[in-house]
């Protein structure tokens, strides 16, 4: 069963989470993006 | 023994760790730890739409440079995306209540294991060029992985952001859209790494990936949490005057698929999905035909490009603006600026206005994939939180019967009119008015859309305080026999 102690989710680990989602994601959207321009050329 | 006992029993797994009871948040975790897991998920699973990049290498498997008499033909590999796609659709709608009641992190564990499984029979498939071993690892086994995957963290979400229920799916299925953005450039890296004189580099390929999406995957089960019963975000205090289309009463997954709201929402995404797909998988072709010689091939690829980009951001976008403006409302947007831009093709065509051809395909977009993000909250606005996740797997046939519809609409009323000498540049008009017809009768079932009946709502099997904390979060029943 849960304890009812308090964890407090750190800011560090709130930056870490959301790199790990959040970097690949930009990556294929700057890749996307940099393939998309060629619509403009 | 009760109800709620079987229950219970039927959610718990033979690896407590995974068990709903056992991911309850600790008072102190942050609700913003929830959207990074799901989207873990998500963006890996995400991946099914960029599987065709293996499709050519794969009919050089034996042939290396070129296709061998032995190799597999393209129509052949075509069908294992189509099956991954129909295992989506059925394991959402059969899992959807197991998803339910056994909790994000034992659904998001089963989801890896699917996922990294398919990859590695994949590859086994490859090794031993057996293709039925790559139907059944990426498109069965797989194919459970992307409903499981699909549904597991929406309710979740809803519970942690009961603020901005929209918002946050629409956070996790961007995640999915956005998935193929990373898949199609990390896949062609990994075959031009793994390519020798001999070998066209997919079986390593599809072992790498089967383990780095694992990895991801595992994290975002590890990181999910469920709200602990009666939390709520700091500050948030529920609107005193409830509306009419959101509903504070639970309806039992199977008495919802009962009810008329069920299928009006499911004739909308149909035929949002339906409109939409059918221009997004033809994109490329129709900009080239409809403009020949101003857009080329290498500018459909960007407006393609850019495309997934508007499909990705109109799964957030949308899906947030409907906290604000309403579920309904929202699709009301879908359905009239829709009608508009279908219509307004034909005429961006016949006067060579590619801007605003392009302007017109772009917002279409936005919306496909704002259906998909904004349908969750729809659901949980009519028919609670409870089983929303479940009614949600149910719903997503929608979508594999729109895979089916759109594609087919598109294709074959093009063939029909180059066949009686309609031109290129217009085969496609027709077409943009049927879909400026389906978003009608989306719009009338819109309209219809009303508060779920009361007999339809569940009846409390157990105390009202007790609520989220029983294993399993069985606490009712419907209320009718």
């Amino acid at each position: 069963m849960q304890s009812n102690d308090s964890a407090p989710t750190s800011t560090l680990r709130l930056v870490v989470a959301w790199s790990i989602a959040g970097i690949p994601l930009l990556g294929g959207v700057a890749q996307t993006l940099v393939n998309a321009m060629k619509l403009f050329q | 023994m009760t109800t709620i006992d079987r229950r219970n029993e039927y959610a718990k797994s033979m690896i407590p760790f995974l068990d709903r009871e056992r991911t309850i948040a600790k008072p102190g975790y942050s609700r913003w730890l929830v959207p990074p897991a799901a989207l873990c998920v998500h963006l890996c699973i995400g991946q099914a739409y960029a599987f065709s990049v293996f499709n050519l290498p794969m009919t050089r498997l034996i042939g290396v440079s070129q296709s061998a008499p032995d190799d597999w033909k393209l129509t052949e590999l075509g069908w294992i995306f189509s099956i991954a796609m129909v295992f989506l659709g059925v394991s959402a709608a059969v899992f959807g209540r197991w998803v339910e009641e056994g909790g994000p992190r034992k659904a998001m564990f089963t989801a890896a294991i699917c996922w990294a499984s398919g990859f590695l029979i994949s590859a086994l498939g490859v090794k031993l060029h057996n293709l039925w071993l790559i139907y059944l690892g990426y498109g069965v086994i797989g194919g459970c992985a992307l409903g499981i995957g699909y549904i597991s963290p929406v309710s979740t979400l809803m519970k942690w952001f009961p603020d901005r229920p929209g918002m946050a799916t629409g956070m996790a299925i961007m995640g999915f859209g956005g998935g193929a953005l990373i898949a199609s450039p990390l896949s062609v890296w990994l075959m031009s790494k793994f390519q020798t004189a001999t070998d066209v580099g997919v079986l390593w390929s599809f072992i790498t990936l089967g383990c780095v999406y694992f990895l991801f995957m595992m994290f975002g089960a590890l990181t999910v949490r469920v709200p602990a019963p009666g939390w709520k975000p700091e500050g948030y205090v529920p609107p005193a005057t409830a509306s009419k289309l959101i509903t504070k009463n639970d309806v039992f997954v199977y008495q919802a698929i009962k009810t008329p709201q069920f299928w009006l929402i499911w004739t909308v995404l149909f035929v949002n999905t339906t409109a939409g797909i059918g221009v997004l998988g033809q994109a490329s072709a129709m900009s080239q035909e409809m403009f020949p010689g101003r857009i080329t091939p290498v500018a459909a690829a960007g407006l393609v490009g850019l495309m997934s980009l508007f499909n990705m951001g109109g799964r957030f976008s949308w899906a947030s603006l409907s906290d604000y403006i309403g579920r309904k409302n929202t699709y009301f947007c879908y359905m009239v600026l829709g009608f508009i831009l279908y219509i307004a093709v034909p005429y961006a065509g016949g006067s060579g206005n590619v801007v605003l051809f392009v302007i017109c395909f772009l917002i279409i977009v936005s919306m496909y994939g704002g259906g998909f993000s904004t349908v969750p909250a729809y659901l949980r606005d009519m028919f609670g939180t409870r089983y929303v996740g479940a009614i949600h797997g149910i719903l997503l046939t929608a979508w594999s019967a729109a895979g089916i519809a759109g594609p087919v609409l598109i294709n074959y009323i093009r063939e029909y009119n180059l066949a009686h000498g309609v031109p290129k540049a217009q085969a496609y008009n027709v077409t943009m008015y049927i879909m400026a017809g389906l978003l009608v009768i989306g719009f009338i079932a819109n309209l219809c859309v009303r508060a779920v009946d009361k007999r339809h709502h569940m009846v409390s099997e157990a105390e009202p305080s007790r609520g989220l904390d029983l294993p399993g979060g069985a606490q009712a029943a419907p209320a009718q026999a």
